[in-house]
């Protein structure tokens, strides 16, 4: 009985120690990436063919899902506000709960599964199949050369992806609000401008999605070199990098929101 | 012959993984200009020493010189700068694959050197043309055969007339024409470019047609050595069951395992 328990206890802190000791060695990487950045932050061609995988591709699972996002909102919304009499601030509620935390939170979550698994597998591939091994022997760090470019690709992809994400969730917050219940469409669009903040509310949706583009290109990158080269240590790489991600943004974005609201409390 | 005629020394090495040794007491040397080839049987740590030769790994004891320099004792800018003299061509190719085969054999090219693309593209056709595949050119990996692509592997490795030229197992898995164009290639471009190569493999015959002068490796020490000819007459019993492929011999058949008569019972 006490065995069991302690074996128990013995597992739970390896666990524990492993989550910490990955954590230490993805910090270490993250270092190491920025250090190698410099190589192909001057050949910008590298970082711009990264922005089209990373960035371009996800354009289409970007867009449907905000516009679904927003239709839904806007249908919620209605129905919410009409109870108070307040159905004119739809684009409000819309606008807001897109730009400060749909917005970045969603197309994060989108983007993780969408772009980051598929660094992680492409990353985690090249490792498999002696790639990275190949240009290390030919005196081209894998870091600077392989690293850098898709984690810069994923950070300045992410923050667009957002910013589109939550223009087409109000789109179809309007498609829904204005042209299909009837809501006013002068009033759904003034109260909009009129009540959204451009620093306190778009600007800290930016820096969110900023934030979550450094964290899903640092696990997505780390996962992918760290992978064990064969086909289940890949995959399973890939699942970490999803569930990782969906988890960090998560917490990052309570603290973040933490933060941001700091001024309101 | 002179420390400064041989390019590789590799000095009394000891190394492992962890707790496993896997190269113990390695003494060996690789003339300029030569080919050579390090044979084993599997995991008896001839990738080891490419890797320790290329830097990719460190010595625990004993010291690796490459032209002269200690290889373990070279930070990652001299280590860099020595690779750029080196070529090396794995088992499977690893040809970037989301490359064509001109970016491919460009790669180094592109990477070290600030080439006009004229230029850059006249080079790669010339590397492609003496491994005999110029017209595929604009194909990618995928659409390549498995000798295609260790062809093209090959040019990419002498891309930029490396001194020294190394092959993991470049006839693992290849058809007999393949194999033989290969190894005829290994020959060729080593002579055409005065460079030196090692070739790590364990098919027998037909690096014995190409070689200048043969290591073999078993339980990490070197268990013969020898020209070509030297080779085909050895008498060293593991020298001589690795050549004639014989089944039982030094290296035993069986797994170490209890006697069978015990293990189904028989004895008390």
């Amino acid at each position: 009985m006490i065995s069991t328990i302690t074996e128990s206890l013995s597992k739970l802190g390896n666990r524990a120690i492993d989550i910490v000791w990955r954590g230490g060695l993805m910090a270490r990487f993250f270092f190491l990436v920025v250090v190698q950045s410099g190589a192909s932050l001057r050949r910008f061609r590298l970082i711009w063919r990264e922005i089209y995988f990373s960035g371009v591709q996800s354009l289409v699972i970007i867009m449907v899902s905000g516009l679904f996002v927003g239709m839904v909102l806007g249908l919620q919304g209605f129905q919410t506000l009409q109870n108070y009499g307040a159905e004119e601030t739809l684009g409000v509620l819309v606008a807001l709960s897109l730009v400060r935390e749909l917005g970045p939170v969603v197309a994060g979550l989108l983007f993780a599964s969408r772009a980051g698994s598929a660094i992680t597998a492409e990353i985690g591939l090249m490792k498999a199949t002696e790639q990275l091994k190949a240009m290390d022997i030919m005196a081209v760090n894998p870091i600077a050369r392989v690293v850098a470019p898709r984690f810069w690709g994923g950070v300045i992809s992410m923050p667009m992806l957002a910013a589109l994400f939550s223009a087409m969730g109000v789109f179809g917050g309007y498609i829904v609000g204005v042209v299909l219940i009837g809501v006013d469409n002068g009033v759904f669009w003034s109260q909009m401008t009129s009540k959204v903040d451009w620093y306190y509310d778009v600007m800290n949706g930016v820096i969110k999605s900023f934030v979550f583009g450094i964290a899903i290109s640092c696990i997505a990158t780390f996962e992918g070199f760290d992978a064990p080269p064969t086909a289940e240590g890949v995959s399973g790489a890939t699942t970490r990098t999803v569930v990782t991600s969906a988890l960090t943004i998560l917490a990052l974005d309570l603290v973040l929101t933490a933060f941001m609201l700091r001024s309101y409390v | 012959m002179t420390p400064s005629d041989n390019l590789v020394e590799i000095d009394s090495v000891e190394f492992a993984y962890g707790k496993r040794a896997i190269l113990k007491d390695i003494s060996l040397t690789v003339p300029r200009g030569k080919v050579v080839a390090i044979m084993g049987g599997s995991g008896c740590g001839k990738t080891t020493l490419l890797r320790l030769i290329g830097g990719q790994l460190k010595a625990s004891r004993g010291a690796v010189r490459v032209d002269g320099k200690n290889v373990s004792a070279l930070d990652d800018q001299g280590l860099y700068a020595l690779r750029r003299r080196m070529g090396m061509l794995f088992q499977f190719g690893a040809l970037f694959t989301d490359m064509s085969v001109y970016e491919n054999v460009a790669f180094q090219l592109r990477e070290h050197t600030d080439l006009p693309d004229d230029m850059v593209r006249d080079l790669v056709l010339m590397k492609l043309n003496s491994v005999g595949l110029r017209g595929a050119i604009d194909l990618m990996p995928a659409e390549l055969s498995g000798g295609m692509a260790r062809r093209v592997a090959l040019a990419r490795a002498v891309a930029i007339d490396p001194m020294l030229v190394m092959y993991d197992e470049p006839f693992a898995g290849l058809d007999p024409i393949s194999l033989g164009v290969i190894g005829q290639l290994i020959r060729h471009l080593n002579d055409a470019l005065g460079a030196t190569s090692i070739v790590v493999t364990h098919d027998v015959q037909e690096s014995l047609n190409i070689v200048d002068y043969v290591y073999f490796v078993s339980e990490g020490r070197i268990a013969g050595q020898g020209t070509p000819e030297e080779i085909r007459a050895s008498e060293v019993p593991f020298v001589k069951q690795f050549v004639k492929g014989e089944p039982d011999g030094p290296v035993p058949f069986h797994y170490p395992a209890k006697t069978y008569a015990n293990e189904l019972g028989l004895t008390v």
